[in-house]
């Protein structure tokens, strides 16, 4: 990492860790953590969840709804916002590369959003340890690099638009619609599709698939439950068309080869256009 | 890295338009170590335009060297010698402490220097470095902007209407400054007032709808 990047995420952590949004973000993800404990959920049983994995499961379905849109909102404003507030003119008479700015806002980013959803699932591994409750570990793991994968994922979208955009509306405009759109597809509506129009199951799961909530969504269960059960038919063409353990891989590697490719076309859109 | 004749900035048939209206209308013109130029012109003479082309943050067409470098592909590079006051001041979100620190790591010079000039400019650093740079009233923005251009101790200094929010006394020091401001160095200053800075530049540039219309060279 270069100087320049180092010292734009560098600034750009400092500047949120005193924000109140970032505080209330935080807060939000440790606090429904100490409230399902609170609650007893560790201690109730649907479809075979139960214990520490149980908390764990609904702590990662509460962060496919929460996590996009707040990743998408908040993120596509920073290069845009930037740009429409002169900071950037004077930032980038800097000796900073345009791509070191890209990638420095970028990284403060992956930091701010990913660390204190993490440190929430940690915090109720620890204390599930600290109470006698069984820490499900492979689970554990697995979430963790799913929410990196998808904060990476989200992330290189919402920067994307952010170095498209012309004004910080257009960008959070876009940003809500690509959301619903995601939302849109989730398997409900693929079978609505399927049933509706008669389209070969395997393109209606391939575009399914192509959609990384519900590459998330599906990862998520797939420990837990072999067969997908839960989720409808739409799991089984899933399962049986690739092997669980390669689906588990795919999805951890494709939401963050998708970011990667949306924040190099901004990086790359950022370089040959007026900045200012 | 500099070309022929210490020439710094070189353009030639340099175009810029903004949705079918130019507003660099093919503009040649160089500009030389040592030389003080006063940039003047009406709004949309294209002044800032020039000046953000060779910051490297607008794409042009035509030739534009700076430092014998082209500043799009270069940018970090050349952003390395040029020092730069914008007509604005940015609404940065850092405390004034976090600025020095930034600045310093940033352009590889002591966080003195700088405290220095700010403080020789009437900017009480020591009762401000809590503050956020966004909090504090346009003239001490000014003089922190003013003390990092002027503190890199660049090759090429760009000011865009840097006094502008200056009092009396912290122009006064300000000008002074520039004055004695490193003799090698290319300072362009844009402004409508060019009274003001007339004492300042031994070259007059004045632009109209993206092209010079006048170049005198002042003899002091």
């Amino acid at each position: 990492m270069n100087n320049g990047t180092l010292q734009i995420a560098s600034l750009e952590i400092r500047q949120n860790l005193r924000s109140l949004a970032f505080w209330a973000y935080s807060i939000l993800f440790g606090g429904f953590v100490a409230i399902m404990f609170a609650l007893g959920i560790t201690e109730s049983q649907i479809i075979g969840f139960v214990g520490l994995g149980r908390l764990m499961v609904t702590f990662m379905q509460v962060s496919m709804v929460i996590l996009p849109i707040y990743i998408l909102i908040t993120t596509v404003r920073s290069v845009v916002g930037d740009r429409e507030t002169n900071v950037m003119e004077y930032m980038l008479s800097l000796p900073i590369s345009f791509s070191g700015y890209f990638w420095g806002k970028f990284i403060s980013r992956f930091i701010e959003i990913f660390i204190p959803v993490f440190l929430a699932l940690l915090g109720a591994a620890l204390w599930g340890t600290i109470t006698d409750i069984d820490v499900p570990w492979d689970l554990f793991a697995l979430y963790s690099f799913l929410l990196a994968a998808m904060v990476f994922c989200f992330l290189g979208i919402g920067m994307y638009i952010s170095a498209k955009a012309h004004s910080q509306n257009v960008a959070i405009g876009s940003a809500f619609i690509i959301w619903l759109f995601l939302v849109a597809f989730l398997d409900l509506i693929l079978m609505g599709v399927m049933l509706k129009m008669r389209m070969n199951p395997e393109i209606v799961i391939g575009v399914g698939m192509v959609n990384p909530l519900q590459v998330f969504r599906t990862a998520v269960l797939v420990l837990f439950d072999p067969k997908l059960t839960v989720m409808g038919p739409a799991s089984y063409y899933i399962l049986d068309t690739v092997s669980r353990s390669v689906f588990i891989v795919f999805s951890i590697l494709y939401p963050i080869v998708l970011g990667f490719v949306f924040a190099f076309l901004g990086v790359r859109y950022f370089k040959r256009n007026d900045i200012v | 890295m500099i070309g022929n004749n210490n020439i710094l900035i070189s353009a030639a048939h340099l175009n810029k338009s903004f949705k079918n209206q130019k507003v660099l209308n093919d503009l040649s013109i160089d500009f030389r170590a040592g030389e003080r130029i006063s940039l003047s012109g009406p709004n949309g003479a294209g002044k800032t335009t020039l000046i953000r082309c060779v910051l490297g943050q607008y794409v042009y067409k035509g030739d534009l060297k700076v430092l014998g470098l082209n500043p799009q592909t270069h940018h970090e590079e050349i952003m390395r010698e040029v020092g730069f006051v914008p007509q604005i001041p940015p609404p940065l979100k850092m405390t004034v402490k976090e600025m020095f620190s930034f600045f310093s790591k940033l352009t590889n010079t002591p966080t003195d220097i700088f405290m220095e000039i700010s403080n020789n400019l009437g900017l009480l650093v020591n009762e401000n470095l809590k503050k956020p740079f966004l909090k504090l009233s346009g003239g001490m923005k000014q003089k922190l902007l003013v003390a990092f251009a002027l503190g890199r101790n660049p090759k090429i200094l760009l000011m865009d209407e840097p006094s502008a929010n200056l009092d009396p006394k912290a122009r006064e020091i300000f000008f002074d400054y520039l004055k004695n401001f490193n003799k090698d160095a290319l300072m362009i200053l844009s402004s409508h007032r060019i009274s003001e800075i007339s004492v300042l530049v031994n070259r007059a540039v004045e632009m109209d709808l993206g092209v010079v219309i006048s170049d005198k060279t002042i003899l002091s």
